[in-house]
């Protein structure tokens, strides 16, 4: 049986948190870490990880919600599509993630689409999805957002869909890349000292694909895992770095990280995708950090089907400031709109719609704060 | 959002394995796991598994830990 209860040992807590302490107290000054990852701002949330720290060490979170970042126009292009097919006599079986689902546009979400009677389903996992396909005769296509992580899934479905020709399987691929995402923070100004970086995108990426982050710009990192102790240890493991003037990836999740990553998902995803330029939501344009289907598989794009004209329409609501805490500029308490008007139920932004938002995050967690 | 904890493989067919977490069944597929046996702890995201949890590296990390925070103790 597999014993990871140290990694729930509060004695072992206090311990890294004493050493927390003593590293932060020589550092002297004031220290903001980064993480990217909704997962990781649940391991800090719910364990009231800010509240344990010593003055001086802040934690801040970006982009790490990829459906927050997924931009409205795509959500409305796959809407218009859906209309368009229809007109055409075809009637698509539309899928995607219970949180991409009520992400919120100005024409409206994929849940206000099944509401007017089209066939949108929430699935758990592309092979889910994938699994429709097979079950049917109409069209299924998934509408893909994600980091690394679940990019690989998506590649490892398309490749069987290509190797079986199914000609009723297709996807929107919205899929994104993260260290791409780091680089434009960094360049663009948002000041950290630290990264802790996501451990289930490392899995996938390796402790390499950090790598040329630390070379070039300086930033000392920690691929970190999801426990509390896995972060409290990131956050020590990037102090006693700063204090030594050092900017290397150290992997602290070295029960699932190793240093090349998964090559055969790697692999995978280099023969499906092709790196491009993207767009996201709230954020800009960010060069090299989008995935789209390679030129001899764009047959299982639902875009290289449909050509529909969207409406330029504003990236979040009036007030809202999605953007600044997606780029780690601030926290959601700094939102006037945060929990009075804008709450998971009523929902203004995408960083309050999604599990991995910040603002939900925040919410659901609120006495923890 | 990931999933922290690691599922127990408890049954492989072809790229296709059945993971039990903590008594919860699922399927997941094991495409980009080359050599999963049976009995192995695997990191599941959306449907797939990522990868295998390494216990002895786990191990061995904590013996580091250790180690820095007694540096740092003294
Ligand atoms: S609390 Fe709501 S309105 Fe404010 S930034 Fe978050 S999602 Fe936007």
């Amino acid at each position: 049986m597999l014993d990871l209860s140290i990694f729930e040992d509060k004695e072992f807590a206090q311990r890294i948190l004493i050493s927390i302490k003593r590293e932060s107290d020589k550092i002297g000054r004031e220290v903001k870490l980064m993480h990217v990852c909704g997962t990781h701002e649940d391991t800090v949330t719910r364990s009231g990880i800010r509240s344990l720290l010593p003055e001086n060490v802040k934690i801040m979170s970006g982009p790490g919600c990829p459906v927050c970042i997924t931009p409205a126009e795509d959500v409305a292009r796959m809407i218009a599509i859906m209309r368009k097919a229809r007109e055409e006599g075809e009637d698509i079986i539309l899928t995607t993630f219970g949180d991409m689902y009520k992400i919120p546009t100005a024409v409206g979400s994929f849940a206000d689409l099944r509401s007017q009677g089209f066939d949108v389903r929430i699935v758990y996992s592309i092979y889910d999805s994938y699994k429709i396909a097979l079950e049917n005769d109409k069209l299924v296509v998934h509408f893909s957002p994600g980091f690394e992580t679940t990019t690989a899934p998506a590649a490892g479905i398309l490749e069987e869909a290509i190797d079986e020709e199914r000609d009723n399987f297709k996807i929107y691929s919205v899929h994104r890349l993260t260290p791409p995402a780091v680089e434009v923070l960094v360049k663009q100004g948002t000041v950290f000292d630290g990264l802790i970086a996501p451990g289930h995108v490392s899995v996938i990426i390796g402790v390499k694909g950090w790598e040329h982050i630390s070379k070039e710009y300086g930033v000392p990192q920690v691929v970190a895992g999801f426990e509390p102790i896995d972060f409290l240890m990131g956050i020590l493991m990037l102090l006693r770095q700063i204090r030594k003037g050092e900017a290397k990836v150290e992997n602290e999740y070295t029960r699932v990280v190793r240093y090349e990553g998964n090559v055969e998902a790697q692999r995978s995803i280099e023969r499906i995708f092709n790196v491009v330029d993207a767009k996201w939501r709230a954020l800009g344009v960010f060069p090299k950090s989008g995935l789209e289907l390679k030129k001899e598989f764009s047959d299982y794009e639902i875009r290289s089907f449909y050509d529909v004209e969207v409406p330029k329409m504003p990236e979040v609501e009036k007030g809202c400031i999605c953007g600044a805490v997606l780029r780690g500029l601030a926290l959601p308490t700094q939102c006037p709109l945060f929990g009075k008007v804008c709450t998971p139920r009523n929902p203004v932004g995408p960083c309050m719609v999604s599990y991995e938002g910040t603002c939900q995050i925040f919410y659901k967690y609120g006495s923890l704060l | 959002m990931c999933l922290a904890v690691p599922a127990k493989v408890v049954e492989i067919k072809g790229n296709i394995a059945i993971v039990d977490f903590g008594g919860v069944r699922r399927e997941a597929r094991i495409d980009f796991l080359r050599d999963v046996k049976i009995g192995d702890y695997v990191i599941v995201h959306t449907g797939f598994a990522i990868e295998k949890m390494d216990e002895k590296a786990a191990l061995e990390s904590l013996k580091a830990w250790e180690e820095i925070m007694s540096v740092l103790e003294e």
